[in-house]
């Protein structure tokens, strides 16, 4: 149960950008996650008002994009997206793949409320 | 990853960062902040932190995972003891929620250990081998293993500053681990298959099963069958060990270094990038092919 470790980093990272932008509060928050990644967005949603609260973040709303797992195969020239356990080629079955996506743990985007413009 | 040189901007998500420049409003008035951070980036950072003061040590730094009860610390032990006339020396740092009992018992082999105590963490991170390090003496150690907390989940997302990740499975466990656990298997550098002395009795573990599972992952990892107690297999462990060993010290040498295969979400976008990222390498399954990684994964 590692995400409540995650969302205390990403609670960490939101107040150095709110501190940094002079913000009030932190409306919302975007993440990408990807189901090799180790994290599970669920758990993410759950830990996330623990490690949130008392901070400028406390009623941020958090919105996790889910991406899915896609490797690109070099033998046929195709990207197709694939079981996160079952990274073969979704055409012709090689394993040996590049991942292109689904290994994701990314903050993309936090809005923030702030008393000036910027 | 590296999210200083802009590396980490891929088709999927420039339109972000372009749109309005680093900052752009909202409809409702906002500000909005474009990161595309890592979550981990401060984890990643200290990481980077001790990659560097292991290469200027010229250390070896292994990070070991695996289930509680695989063998990570019989490994280890026998290693040592094969180790013991090489010249080569050896530190362990020792990750467990409780007790001192690993450390102690990698000391009696006369090797310093130094126990991580997790608390209920359910994994090592870079702060807490960063602060273990304070305690070892590097400049006398070739190479350092970092025993982590026995759990086949969590570990793998988090960076120390290694420079390879080995992922044990042990023939008690059942051979589809792998399939399992996708994202700790496809993180290994090498699968190291021990208590292979119970195969005879075991009739449900296939090794050669296990390791098409970890085929299935896109990965071209070694995979070694090995007994830590009756020494079968050791052999071919040492000689990947020493061929890292040496690899490191040639990288090291030409101020170059090395991270584990798989470093979560950084591979995608230093390939995107156009950073030449080989995940999958040529050669094939690696029953006989020690894996020496030539090529240096730099992400500066």
């Amino acid at each position: 149960m590692h995400e409540l470790s995650i969302c205390q980093a990403l609670i960490e990272q939101v107040e150095q950008i709110a501190i940094e932008h002079s913000a009030l509060c932190v409306t919302d928050i975007y993440l990408t996650i990807g189901p090799l990644s180790g994290v599970e967005p669920h758990l993410v949603e759950q830990a996330f008002p623990i490690a949130a609260a008392g901070t400028v973040a406390e009623k941020a709303k958090l919105t996790i994009d889910k991406s899915p797992v896609k490797v690109y195969c070099e033998s046929c020239g195709t990207e197709t997206i694939v079981a996160a356990n079952r990274l073969l080629c979704g055409e012709c079955g090689t394993w040996q793949t590049q991942l292109r996506g689904g290994d994701e743990m990314i903050l993309q985007r936090v809005e923030l409320e702030s008393n000036k413009e910027e | 990853m590296c999210d200083t040189c802009g590396c980490n901007i891929t088709p999927g998500n420039e339109h972000l960062v372009r749109a309005d420049g680093k900052l752009a409003v909202t409809e409702d008035g906002k500000q909005a902040v474009n990161v595309l951070k890592s979550l981990l980036s401060e984890n990643d950072h200290q990481a980077q932190h001790n990659r560097d003061h292991f290469d200027r040590h010229g250390v070896l730094a292994i990070n070991l995972m695996s289930s509680p009860g695989s063998g990570k610390t019989a490994l280890l032990e026998a290693t040592i003891e094969a180790l013991k006339d090489s010249g080569l020396s050896i530190a362990v740092v020792e990750g467990d929620l409780e007790t001192e009992n690993d450390a102690e018992r990698i000391r009696a082999h006369g090797v310093p250990a130094i126990q991580i105590a997790t608390g209920s963490a359910c994994h090592l991170d870079a702060h807490m081998v960063h602060d273990a390090l304070h305690q070892l003496d590097l400049d006398s150690v070739d190479i350092l293993f970092i025993e982590n907390v026995g759990n086949l989940v969590c570990p793998a997302s988090f960076d120390l500053g290694h420079h390879h990740n080995i992922t044990l499975l042990s023939t008690t466990e059942g051979d589809d681990k792998p399939a399992k656990y996708p994202v700790m298997f496809r993180a290994a550098d090498l699968m190291l298959i021990t208590k292979c002395d119970l195969l005879h009795v075991l009739d449900d573990f296939s090794p050669d099963k296990a390791e098409r599972y970890l085929r299935e992952l896109a990965s071209s990892a070694p995979a070694f069958c090995l007994s830590a107690k009756s020494g079968e297999g050791l052999e071919q462990w040492l000689e990947w060990l020493s061929d890292a060993v040496k690899s490191h010290k040639e990288r090291t040498e030409k101020d170059e270094t090395i991270q584990p295969r798989i470093q979560i979400d950084g591979v995608k976008f230093h390939q995107v990038s156009g950073h030449h990222h080989d995940n999958a390498h040529a050669h094939s399954h690696g029953h006989a092919h020690p894996h020496t990684h030539s090529h240096p994964h730099d992400h500066s």
